[in-house]
């Protein structure tokens, strides 16, 4: 069968993105050309201010080689420029004549730099800053000539002049604005990086019109550029750097629809359905991107399209601005300048050459601007985009992530100052160095491909800023964004939430019900998506929603944890943390029994059998005649408590009693991550409290609750929610905020997430405010656990597969 | 091949394990429409039992760190790189039959150098080639 004909005009970054893209999806739908103006394969064009600046060669920049290509079996036209495009015949044509027929057409023309009309902006020796071609024509007059002119003082502009300064040559930078970098920067900021651009030894000219670039009679070669103002600046070398025009020549001489970009829907299509346009030439919406990061996620989207999948839409994005001048740290993202209904939050260090300034709306962070330090800029980043409620710590927020507590690596936040050899992910043993290697040699541009191809951040997630600040100045630019709107997994486009509403709204109870009304792509789920669904149907459908043991972790299905040698961990619950001598007899007598080479105590205050044999569990279980600990659910872990009243001369409550009481209700309650109580029986909190899911502190007058707490990966300090008198509205304030949880909360999200997803005003607003609705969501509780069975001991009503212990068969 | 049991002792998307006397135990995996497969039960990563594993589709994930194990192929999805052994397994009506005696033979990677010399060797590999000049 003779393959689809798919043309790509354009062998840019954001082209032959979608072809890498595509070519995952359909290695073999295509039959694939692409035409490219330049003589060279793809290249990282961002990049090429480190090449200007001697810190990187042309070879360090490529991204895909001619081998890729070939091995691809993608012809590649090099130096042949499309000058036609024949819709009706479907043909395109190149200005050598070269004719090439298309079933599917590809535009990714990109941008051109836009050159000031300008008396003598044709002379030998002004240049634009746009490919390789530039970047060796300004390296090869940085060594001869000495003095250059920038026209633009934004980010193109800065790089450029920092690069032939660094080539030793004496540059001025002439800018329209009163400031520098005028559309990332406010005036402050600005002010602080062109001093320290200026003690670099660049010099400036601002609010200065060009009005014509001089030549020396003789040779037609530049010699001067001219302001308004009748200042003459002497130069042999004359950037323009005044910005970028989406290149819509070709698409406009065949009729397509362009304004300002070819004009796209959230397909990545143009007005001609078989012609597809990605990267700087398009209008998506009215915006034109110039930053890779967006460029990318259209290009995922077009590729999806061709390959005839026709899922996906690109619906915009945020972007965020770092400049690439070694030793000057700036950061810009969103809305900086703020305005009437905005705050701002300042934090001004002149003489240490720090400056941040942070946006605020509506309790959101909508714009960002730092310089000096701007390791929290991935962070703030991540706020703006995901529209996050910063209510909660807005107090904290101009200190930082790292203020907010932070594990796993040594305290670094700041990914610059750290040595190739210094491990930044300290789960999986990934050291800055492989890193840079992996993103350099395998041309990675997210934060999900270096997931998969370091492992670094991808198992507790708390060195994320790190890896993406390595990202930001190994990759160059924006690190491309997760998108706000974050799909379950591979198998669907919904979200979590999308996927809860409809199981509520239609009341779905099997995961197969919920697969075929959402539209599943797979036939059943992946190891991500089932147990989610499973929880979900679940939590809410009580009693009537059927487990799937099938779906869920090895650790709820065999009711123990597995550990690194696939053995498994046993712990009993221990209600409170108290214990008798029966029941440490009967643990005693079983680790004998079973030979558990080790047993430990727990932070939960229980107590662990280790080194279990998967053969031994049911009889370990029987043995122990203790209930199931649910050590290894997500759901209720254990109630920490202290010894209290009964016997501390400090104690104020009985916090013991309280922690048994909460125990007794909540024991067998599955969530959507794991639960940690605790119950100090006085404002000394030896049962720490304050970093619980729900955390209960004892006062003379009653009960303080704090919510939302987390002593994990980040600590999470929780947060204080009410102050009660009884133990029973203890209990049923608890509960509520529990249920709300179970029934709101996304699968492995855990409380201190949930409420700052939702807002702690909104729980408030749904526990404290609402008398029949805390009721409400108590009852529902109550009722979900009602009868639950203990997994332990009644394995039949618990649906534990029993087979499962034991090998179905010995073979020789 | 010997007759280990009945297709209706694997739970649908599932696994059971047989015990070897001289070498590691095998998972068999049923997959949603009845399929079966045989591998090791050890994840090429950190050798996690693989029949406590999730089954979807054609893989099941490694209970440890969650690498994809492709179920007929026995090899992890890329990135991740590794393959373990599989062994000849088969339905006979509704009984499961598996030959645990010798591992069947690594599948040809797709992506080995050799394969790519192969499949390159009957295509021009010049970079140009005109379609059609006007």
């Amino acid at each position: 069968m003779q393959k689809v004909r798919l043309v790509m005009v354009g062998n840019g970054m954001a082209g032959v993105r979608t072809l890498e893209e595509l070519i995952k999806l359909t290695p073999d739908l295509y039959d694939i050309t692409v035409f490219g103006a330049e003589p060279h394969p793809n290249y990282n064009r961002i990049l090429l201010s480190p090449v200007l600046a001697g810190e990187q060669t042309i070879k360090d920049i490529i991204l895909n080689d001619f081998q890729w290509y070939e091995d691809n079996h993608i012809r590649l036209y090099t130096n042949k420029k499309i000058a036609k495009i024949d819709r009706k015949n479907r043909t395109v044509e190149a200005s050598d004549g070269t004719v090439c027929e298309y079933d599917r057409l590809l535009l990714a023309t990109g941008s051109n730099p836009f050159m000031l009309p300008v008396p003598g902006a044709k002379l030998d020796g002004v240049l634009s800053y746009r490919d390789i071609y530039d970047t060796e024509k300004m390296i090869e007059a940085a060594a001869t000539d000495k003095q250059a002119v920038v026209i633009g003082g934004g980010l193109l502009g800065l790089e450029a002049a920092n690069g032939l300064s660094l080539r030793g040559m004496e540059v001025t930078v002439i800018q329209f604005a009163g400031w520098l970098m005028e559309r990332q920067l406010d005036e402050t900021a600005s002010r602080m990086l062109q001093a320290s651009l200026e003690a670099k030894g660049l010099k400036f000219a601002l609010n200065a019109n060009t009005e014509a670039i001089l030549d020396n009679v003789t040779q037609g070669k530049v010699s001067a550029v001219k302001l308004k103002d009748g200042t003459v600046i002497p130069a042999q070398l004359v950037v323009m750097a005044v910005g970028i025009r989406p290149n819509t020549e070709l698409a406009e001489s065949a009729g397509i629809h362009c304004n300002r970009g070819i004009v796209v829907n959230d397909t990545m299509q143009t007005y001609d359905p078989r012609i597809y346009a990605v990267g700087e030439c398009v209008s998506h919406r009215g915006i034109a991107y110039g930053l890779v990061a967006p460029l990318f996620d259209q290009a995922k989207v077009a590729a999806n399209h061709l390959a005839q999948m026709g899922i996906g839409r690109y619906e915009g994005s945020v972007t965020s601005t770092k400049l690439k001048v070694t030793g000057v740290d700036l950061f810009s993202a969103g809305n900086f300048m703020g305005g009437d209904d905005c705050e701002e939050i300042v934090l001004s260090d002149p003489s240490a050459g720090i400056y941040k300034k942070i946006i605020l709306k509506d309790d959101k962070l909508i714009g960002s601007v730092m310089y000096g330090d701007t390791a929290d800029g991935a962070w703030y980043f991540k706020l703006l985009r995901d529209g996050t409620n910063i209510g909660a710590m807005r107090d904290r927020l101009m200190f930082g992530e790292n203020n907010l507590g932070d594990t796993g690596h040594q305290g670094q936040n700041k990914a610059a100052a750290m040595s190739m050899d210094a491990e930044v992910c300290g789960c999986n043993g990934v050291c800055k160095g492989t890193i840079v290697k992996a993103i350099k040699d395998k041309g990675l541009f997210t934060l999900e491909e270096v997931r998969k191809h370091t492992k670094a951040s991808s198992s507790c997630g708390s060195c994320t800023g790190l890896v993406e600040q390595i990202l930001m100045f190994t990759a160059g630019g924006d690190y491309s964004a997760t998108p706000k709107f974050k799909a379950m997994c591979g198998c669907i486009d919904h979200n979590h939430q999308a996927v809860r509403d409809a199981i509520k709204t239609h009341h779905l109870i099997t995961i197969p019900a919920v697969m075929k009304m959402m539209e599943w792509r797979t036939p059943n789920g992946c190891a991500s998506c089932r147990p989610a669904i499973n929880y979900y149907v679940q939590s809410t459908w009580a009693k009537e929603a059927l487990d799937d043991p099938q779906s869920r972790y090895i650790n709820e299905r065999s009711h123990a944890n597995i550990q690194k040698d696939g053995t498994y961990s046993v712990i009993p619950r221990m209600w409170a943390g108290e214990t008798t001598s029966s029941e440490l007899r009967r643990i005693a007598n079983v680790v004998d029994k079973y030979a558990i080479p080790t047993v430990k105590v727990t932070g939960g205050q229980r107590i662990d059998l280790l080194g279990i044999k998967k053969e031994d569990l049911v009889s370990v279980w029987k043995d122990l005649d203790m209930p199931s600990g649910h050590a290894y659910a997500k759901g209720l872990r254990t109630v920490k408590t202290c010894v209290g009243s009964e016997w501390c001369r400090f104690g104020t409550q009985d916090s013991t009693q309280m922690g048994k009481d909460l125990e007794r209700m909540l024991w067998r309650m599955y969530a959507p991550h794991k639960v940690k109580l605790a119950v100090s029986g006085c404002p000394r909190n030896c049962a720490e409290s304050g970093i619980k899911d729900v955390g209960v502190i004892g006062v003379d007058s009653g009960w303080e609750i704090y919510i939302a707490g987390n002593g994990g990966i980040k600590t999470e300090v929780a947060e204080f929610f009410v102050k009660l008198k009884t133990s029973d509205e203890v209990l049923e304030y608890s509960a509520a905020f529990l249920q709300l949880y179970r029934e709101e909360g996304w699968y492995l999200e855990r409380t201190v997430h949930y409420v700052q997803r939702v807002g702690m005003e909104y729980v408030k607003e749904k526990v404290l405010n609402d008398a029949a609705n805390r009721r409400a969501l108590y009852d529902r509780l109550l009722f979900s656990l009602d009868g639950e069975p203990d997994p332990w001991h009644e394995q039949v009503k618990a649906q534990v597969d029993t087979r499962q212990f034991i090998p179905i068969a010995v073979v020789a | 091949m010997k007759f280990i049991c009945q297709l209706s002792e694997i739970p649908p998307l599932g696994a059971r394990r047989v015990k070897r006397t001289n070498g590691g135990e095998i998972a068999i995996f049923r997959t949603g429409d009845d399929q079966v497969f045989a591998l090791l039960d050890r994840c090429p990563h950190k050798g996690g039992p693989l029949s406590q594993g999730i089954v979807f589709g054609n893989k099941v994930a490694c209970p440890l760190h969650n690498w994809n194990i492709g179920l007929d192929d026995g090899c992890a999805a890329a990135p991740d790189e590794g393959c373990v052994e599989r062994y000849a397994v088969e339905l006979r009506g509704a009984e499961v039959w598996l030959d645990a005696t010798a591992p069947l033979a690594p599948l040809p990677s797709l992506t080995s150098t050799a394969s790519i010399a192969n499949s390159m060797a009957n295509k021009p590999t010049s970079t140009v080639i005109p379609i059609a000049v006007a």
